[in-house]
């Protein structure tokens, strides 16, 4: 047929020679140009985790509420009362980068139809945010002008599509400068038999476009993401796709509309690698063949070519196949909706995706090759980088100042002037509003249960051991999600790594995933599925490793109980104690980077055990309604988490003694887990229940009518106004993006 | 009482709307597509938030044009109730059923925020179970709720009594503090913030109820009078 490309071709493709050689073997011929387009996008890393699968493969993805796992556009687990919810998180980093709104946007619109492609519509969405530092005099107004460009191409997208964004998390560190992170969670319901899947089925049916016309954008977008960034990678801005909110919107009622006819066998939306990768996997999942004819492809630019049709990720595009003599009940609902809809081909018996071009054949390729096929790579990995073990904390450490310059630090400051931007109410489900729980809720009007959401990763924790770090988000999660009374079920993840062509990043990969397969293990919260994000790397330096896992937990709707303490004159007991920390400990916290400005040591020492037991506690507690409030402990440890119980409408305060031998910048903010802030009125019956479970409930304090304090055995370590710490807490952000 | 429910495509508070007069208010609803060419048999109609046609161009602007808003100007002219809300005030804004504009936010940028306003009048079919400076609480979501008019068709508004809302927190820099209109008819009424959002206790707040419950007394109140 084609001569053999030349091995400049072949590498512009980012295929290696040897899967060149094995392209070649699985066709038995050269590749035409179309065909190694194909080839070049289904097996880069970002379709086939050639680099992650067989280390993905050790994350449990199986348990009694899982009704599919990963391999689909989305997890979905059974919540009870015939409904199910469809959930996943993706990456959308590189393209966040080159170019912050339509990168985000198209992040949040691909996520979307992840969701509602398999019949689920969407009703949360929450993003996991990493910038550079606001404040460095060199990068930081591009790393202003990013954070602004994501956060308005989140909303721009969430808002008109009508669905809320109901939390998340934003961190900044000089390793995300060039380098953000875009992990957009989404989470949708529907009635269990009314799940679709991606799948082709019964030969001589049709195929069938649905929505936007596809154009030269975003081709290569899927190869793009797997590759570092170099100076060049700014001229890649055309390979981003532009989003249409509008048009998504429209295709998520036609294809709900569509699918209740009856007359859809299977569905898929069209996003990296676009008809390419839709065609072939859906062949590949219901063992067919699928051919179609490019000319019938609704195209919006004129003289493109096979190649181009194929590979582009242009948005707002779905392909489905239908029953064969019913295609016009599938037509008719989309041309209600304005849409465009065009049959492009059929389902055939060979497993073959066969596509012409004015009728001439310009790719043959087995679909299961294709698809499932793709190398597979147990890349050698070596041991993480070594971080410091050793640091000497500063003399004359003062909590008084440091908890207004932790509450002001970006980290750690409210994330208002974020989520203000977000139409987090749209559907009347939420039942929380951002920062006034440890995690979103929203409830499913149909059968009056609630999902509890949260998004956790500490790349701090995770350089300094990948292993505990993750497990430590892991804990974190399902720990937001018990101290709202929910319990977690179920978790989808995204691993943002740098090259795993270096064998200390792909330790840290390895490492992560293992740590939180063990930790998922646990708590019983398979993983049913998620996003691999590598090469996140530029100009040679790479990010921090960041697993970012989304968790969900379920419980009966209710009013929740939140953050801020209610009124004066309760208990307030520290379920978990004080906890324990040391040195090498304490070098992964918010004060060691925002006091001493340093990392070292290792992370928080987490005992799962316990963490267990302590979360069995809080949701006892809470489910009996003793909790007049509850806070989990992070990120700036007891202090911090005391500050924003003290953030409620009436400006509750608290004054508190501990009985221990840390020192005090040590008990004030060491970050150890497993820690619960509540203030009750039933003391007794709190510690009755805490005791139970071999917990520990120390009542620390009480509820006051105003200001804060903080005493370790009667010595006043820090006392505050609580106006000037709110102030100082929520207008940072602001001023740091100005 | 029937409300219907205009469906424009990219409207996306319309299933709340309906849920909030079906659930919460329990008076029957129903959706109304875009492309009707008459209202059926409801007694009121609501024209709910969203980005209709994408709000691309200018909010509203595309919306004004689409068939079912020749039955509701009808409607509005026979003396229907006709509510907006967000973007349904920005369309009946933009369609000249009610005076003024709304443009872009003072801030620039969208805005998703409970806050607090006060109820300017009683006399109106929107109001008319409410104590006038009653403090309501109700959400915002939206780009461009910024209210503008002339001077002198704010100072018409005032002289008419057709203020129906007054923001106390005044997020969007509207003129004026105006939060919602009343036409000189007094029967269509335009609002930014979201009283669906506000019809009961899980929403945090049950304080828009008293929009839909106005509604329902004077329609009531109107049957029994004729």
């Amino acid at each position: 047929m084609s001569a053999a490309f030349s091995p400049e071709v072949i590498a512009q493709h980012q295929l290696t020679p040897g899967e060149y050689q094995k392209v070649v073997d699985i066709l038995g011929r050269q590749p035409t140009y179309t065909e190694l387009g194909i080839f070049a996008v289904m097996w880069s890393e970002h379709c086939s985790y050639k680099s992650s699968r067989v280390h993905l493969k050790k994350l449990p993805t199986r348990g009694k509420l899982v009704v599919q796992g990963p391999g689909e556009n989305a997890g979905i687990i059974d919540i009870g009362g015939g409904y199910v919810i469809a959930f996943k998180i993706e990456s959308h980093n590189h393209p966040s980068f080159i170019e912050p709104l339509q990168g985000a946007a198209t992040g949040v619109g691909g996520i979307l139809r992840d969701i509602f492609t398999m019949g689920a519509r969407p009703i949360a969405v929450m993003d996991s945010l990493r910038f550079g530092r606001l404040d460095d005099s060199v990068t930081g107004p591009r790393n202003r002008r990013i954070l602004s460009g994501v956060v308005a191409g989140i909303a721009h997208y969430g808002n008109c599509f009508g669905v809320p964004t109901v939390g998340g998390e934003c961190i900044f560190e000089p390793c995300y400068d060039g380098n953000p992170l875009v992990n957009v969670f989404a989470l949708g319901v529907c009635r269990k038999e009314d799940v679709f899947y991606a799948k082709a089925a019964g030969v001589g049916n049709p195929v069938i476009y649905v929505g936007a016309r596809t154009g030269r954008d975003g081709i290569h977008g899927a190869s793009m993401a797997s590759a570092e960034f170099t100076e060049e990678s700014k001229q890649k801005r055309p390979n981003v796709q532009v989003g249409d909110p509008f048009m998504e919107k429209l295709l998520l009622e036609a294809c709900i509309e569509a699918m209740k006819t009856g007359a859809i066998v299977g569905i898929q939306d069209m996003g990296a690698a676009g008809l390419t990768c839709s065609t072939c996997e859906m062949g590949s999942r219901g063992e067919v063949g699928i051919e179609i004819e490019l000319d019938r492809v609704p195209q919006r630019e004129t003289g493109m070519t096979p190649y181009e049709v194929m590979l582009s990720e242009s948005q707002e595009r779905m392909l489905l196949v239908a029953d064969k003599g019913r295609e016009d009940e599938v037509f008719r609902v989309f041309k209600k909706w304005g849409l465009e809809a065009a049959e492009i081909g059929i389902v055939t018996n060979d497993g073959k995706l066969r596509v012409r071009h004015h009728g001439e054949i310009v790719a043959e390729i087995p679909n299961r090759e294709l698809a499932d096929e793709a190398p597979l790579y147990n890349r050698p990995y070596t041991a993480p980088p070594e971080a410091t073990r050793e640091h000497v904390l500063s003399a004359g450490a003062n909590v008084q100042s440091a908890l207004p310059a932790l509450l002001s630090a970006p980290d750690m400051c409210s994330k208002r002037w974020i989520w203000e931007q977000y139409d987090f109410q749209v559907r009347t489900n939420t039942l929380t509003i951002p920062e006034q729980t440890d995690a979103a809720i929203v409830r499913v009007k149909e059968t009056g249960t609630s999902v509890a959401m949260s998004l956790d990763g500490n790349g701090r924790y995770t350089y300094l051991s990948p292993r505990e770090g993750a497990q430590l988000a892991v804990a974190e999660c399902c720990r937001n999600l018990s101290v709202v009374g929910a319990l977690p079920v179920a978790a989808t993840n995204c691993l943002n790594f740098g090259n795993p062509e270096r064998p200390e990043i792909m330790a840290q990969l390895v490492e992560a995933i293992e740590g939180m397969s063990d930790a998922c293990r646990f708590f019983d919260t398979p993983i049913t599925g998620g996003n691999v994000s590598l090469y996140n790397e530029t100009l040679g330096g790479g990010i921090y490793p960041t697993p970012v896992i989304g968790i969900v937990g379920l419980m009966k709707t209710a009013a929740p109980v939140t953050i801020p303490f209610k009124n004066a004159g309760r208990s307030v007991i520290l379920l978990g104690g004080a906890g324990a920390c040391d040195d090498v400990r304490f070098g992964s916290t918010q004060y060691a980077k925002e006091i001493e400005q340093q990392l070292w040591g290792l992370p928080p020492a987490l005992d799962l055990d316990r963490e267990k037991r302590v979360q069995e506690a809080i949701r006892e507690i809470v489910a009996a309604g003793l909790a007049e409030s509850a806070h989990d402990l992070s990120d700036g440890g007891l202090a911090v988490a005391l500050a924003e119980c003290c953030f409620g409408p009436d400006e509750i305060g608290a004054q508190i003694d501990l009985d221990s031998d840390l020192r005090p910048e040590m008990l004030a903010f060491h970050e150890g887990p497993s820690r619960i802030l509540i203030s009750t009125a039933h003391p007794k019956q709190v510690a009755g229940i805490a005791e139970r479970h071999g917990v520990e409930a120390p009542v620390v304090g009480a509820t006051i009518e105003t200001g804060m304090e903080i005493r370790q055995r009667g010595n006043t370590l820090g006392s505050w106004d609580i106006a000037a710490l709110r102030a100082a807490y929520e207008g940072a952000l602001e001023a740091h993006v100005r | 009482m029937k409300f219907g429910v205009i469906v424009f495509p990219g409207s996306n508070c319309d299933h709340d709307a309906f849920y909030a007069i079906a659930n919460n208010l329990g008076q029957p609803a129903e959706f109304i597509w875009h492309d009707s060419t008459t209202l059926g048999d409801v007694d009121a109609v609501i024209l709910p938030g969203g980005f209709s046609y994408g709000d691309y161009l200018r909010c509203g602007a595309i919306a004004k044009f689409s068939p079912v808003m020749a039955a509701v100007r009808k409607f509005a002219a026979d003396g229907g109730l006709v509510l907006g809300v967000c973007n349904g005030f920005q369309i009946l804004a933009e369609a000249g059923l009610l005076p003024g504009a709304l443009i872009r936010n003072r801030g620039l940028k969208f805005i998703c925020r409970e806050l607090r306003l006060s109820v300017a009048t009683t006399n109106s079919p929107y109001t008319s179970e409410a104590q006038k400076g009653q403090v309501l609480r109700l959400p915002i979501a939206h780009g461009e709720g910024c209210y503008i008019a002339d001077e002198r068709t704010l100072d018409e508004l005032e002289a008419e009594d057709r203020v129906a809302f007054r923001y106390i927190d005044n997020a969007n820099g509207s003129l004026r503090h105006i939060a919602g209109v009343l036409n000189r008819e007094r029967n269509v009424m335009g609002m930014m913030p979201h009283p669906e959002r506000a019809t009961e206790p899980l929403m945090g707040s049950t304080d828009g109820l008293v929009v839909f419950q106005s509604m329902l007394q004077t329609t009531l109140r109107s049957v029994v009078l004729a």
